[in-house]
């Protein structure tokens, strides 16, 4: 039956095969493993996301940001994460106000002022791409041996900012000399040709073009800096502290260092606490990198 | 003050402008550069906080001895400083990462780059970067109490995972890793020049044949230098190795279903709890952060160079 309808497609399955895609089995496996790659990757990821916001359901309520930490059992219903969240606001309005200036100066250096076939300034460049890939714990070291204790800064707030600050200044350095290079030489030419000084430049010509795209590096750094632990737990910081943060030298918690606490205790009760802290940091890092992508997707500007 | 930049012809403006500098200029001239020692100055200032007590320590302990021994007691009563247990913690918790982070971090780099279209391109690729983004204490929280007890309940055989254990902490560490290595290697892929593929697809190359023997080997220093960074991060990473990964080891233990400490959770361990400082203990924090550094610094050395390589072909 079969046998001479194929012969009598025959001709017309030649014809076709310029225009027909040739499809072979292995290439679709090749694209399904991809798939397949791709689909675990993310859905393992949202699924213990998931299972995080599951687990503390029960305790995201108001007392996550009315109450204080507490180590005792006894008291845990009425615990949360209070001192953390204003550690947490302490220590990254201190970081921003310190690594933001720094960094976007430090960019502007590299990418208006530097001669770049100077040897200083391509070891400067090397510096900070090589900085980006140094352990936050090391960091915490350098804090805790230098800021520490050799400037006598202590397991304060200020430390702490200090070090976050360092450690995430090459994340803005880097997206702010990105956004500075996309500023195309003409707008600096015409600047020039109307008598504007250096400065006058660009700091009226070049910087607010760039703004956007220096937002965005901002945003993912300090969105970083609030989810750094490692570094924090070298510098002393402690969970469980019952007071809100009240100036520079005040010791502090934070949100992360404070999870971490609460997952050194073993009881149940801890671990949705725990859960429910976890999706509060979630909550505002997600959030804010979702602003910080969109910033630079809406308002990249093509020149 | 280098006030020449050198592209463009700014650097013929200059002339024209000399004679006339505001102070303002020279000021801003000057705070722009003290930002920019910023990143010496902390360099130099890691270099030193490591250095000097690592210096202390090896006074006590010799370096041969730290470097090759296979006993890490310091809290013992009977000391011992021998490295190569948190190191093999280290390498084993990386190797477990890297399987899965490698397969599932290129071929998602493949599909975004090569197969999917160009609207589920510019959905996932932000997905990506957001992804990245999520604590490491998170990963930590999860590995504990999500998949170990999964491991544990579904492991064949006899004894299974302990509570802590090297096997999760590298799983998650994976996951945790996977966002990087293919956010950077999609993008050594996108910067591969279409005209190599048209030429390939001329050839009558298939899809697949196209992807693995046209972008792949030319992206693969981009590729490398993306895993190299992985690898990076996953040996410096604390977070996870504390929360799920242990803090015993005293002996070399190669088995990953094991609790075992690796040379960041030591450093974590040991620096949170009231060490009297200048003692030995203290000391070896710093012994051990500079041999981290060490090698996280000879890895990320190596993945600029790769990356630089990659730039210098196609743009």
């Amino acid at each position: 039956m079969s046998a001479p309808a194929l012969t009598a497609e025959r001709p017309r399955a030649e014809e076709l095969s310029l225009t027909r895609k040739r499809v072979r089995v292995g290439d679709l496996v090749f694209k399904l493993a991809l798939q397949t790659c791709f689909l675990i990757g993310f859905a393992v990821l949202a699924a213990l996301l998931l299972w995080v916001v599951v687990k503390g359901w029960d305790r995201l309520d108001s007392r996550l940001w009315t109450e204080m930490p507490t180590g005792r059992v006894s008291r845990i219903d009425q615990a949360g994460v209070q001192s953390a969240i204003t550690g947490t606001l302490w220590v990254i309005g201190l970081t921003a106000l310190f690594c933001i200036p720094t960094g976007v100066f430090a960019a502007i250096y590299l990418e208006e002022y530097a001669n770049r076939e100077r040897w200083y300034n391509r070891l400067l460049e090397l510096n900070i791409q090589n900085l980006a890939g140094v352990p936050s714990i090391v960091f915490g070291i350098l804090g805790l041996g230098l800021i520490a204790r050799q400037f006598g800064l202590g397991f304060t707030v200020i430390t702490a900012s200090i070090v976050l600050s360092l450690l995430v200044l090459p994340v803005v350095i880097i997206a702010t000399r990105e956004a500075i290079r996309a500023v195309p030489q003409s707008i600096r030419h015409a600047s020039y040709a109307l008598g504007a000084t250096k400065w006058q430049t660009v700091s009226r010509q070049v910087l607010p073009p760039a703004v956007p795209g220096i937002a965005t590096g901002s945003i993912l750094a300090l969105s970083r800096a609030i989810g750094e632990a490692a570094p924090l737990i070298v510098l002393g910081a402690v969970s469980f502290i019952t007071f809100n943060p009240d100036g520079l030298r005040s010791r502090y918690t934070v949100l992360p260092i404070q999870i971490f606490g609460y997952i050194g205790k073993s009881q149940s009760e801890y671990v949705e606490l725990a859960a429910a802290a976890i999706v509060l940091l979630l909550a505002i890092v997600l959030l804010m990198n979702s602003v910080a992508i969109f910033l630079r997707n809406k308002f990249q500007k093509r020149w | 003050m280098a006030n020449r930049t050198a592209i463009g012809p700014a650097a013929g403006n200059q002339s024209l402008r000399r004679g006339r500098r505001h102070p303002t200029e020279r000021v801003i001239g000057v705070l722009l550069v003290v930002a920019a020692l910023v990143s010496i100055a902390t360099t130099v200032g890691i270099i030193l906080a490591l250095v000097e007590p690592a210096i202390e320590f090896f006074r006590d302990v010799s370096i041969v001895d730290f470097l090759t021994g296979t006993s890490w007691t310091p809290t013992f009563a009977q000391k011992s400083y021998g490295v190569l247990p948190l190191v093999v913690g280290t390498l084993l918790v990386t190797s477990i990462a890297l399987v899965i982070a490698i397969p599932l971090g290129i071929g998602s780099a493949i599909y975004l780059a090569e197969y999917a279209s160009d609207r589920a391109r510019t959905l996932l690729k932000p997905v990506l970067e957001l992804l990245a983004g999520v604590p490491t204490v998170v990963y930590g929280f999860v590995a504990l109490f999500a998949l170990n007890p999964i491991l544990q309940k579904y492991w064949p055989g006899g004894s299974g995972p302990s509570f802590q254990n090297l096997l999760v902490a590298g799983i998650a560490m994976g996951v945790m890793i996977v966002p990087t290595i293919a956010s950077i290697s999609e993008d050594a892929m996108s910067a591969v020049p279409h005209s190599l593929r048209e030429g390939a697809y001329a050839l009558a190359s298939t899809k697949m044949q196209v992807a693995t023997r046209v972008v792949v080997p030319a992206a693969i220093s981009g590729i490398v230098a993306a895993v190299v960074l992985g690898i990076s991060r996953a040996i410096g990473e604390t977070m996870i190795v504390t929360i799920a990964g242990g803090l015993i080891s005293s002996e070399v233990d190669f088995n990953p279903l094991h609790a075992i400490e690796t040379m960041t959770a030591y450093i974590a361990a040991v620096s949170s709890g009231d060490i009297p400082v200048g003692s030995i203990e203290y000391k070896s924090v710093f012994a051990v952060g500079l041999l981290l550094f060490v090698v996280t610094f000879v890895l990320n050395a190596f993945s600029i160079r790769l990356v630089r390589k990659f730039r210098e072909v196609y743009e």
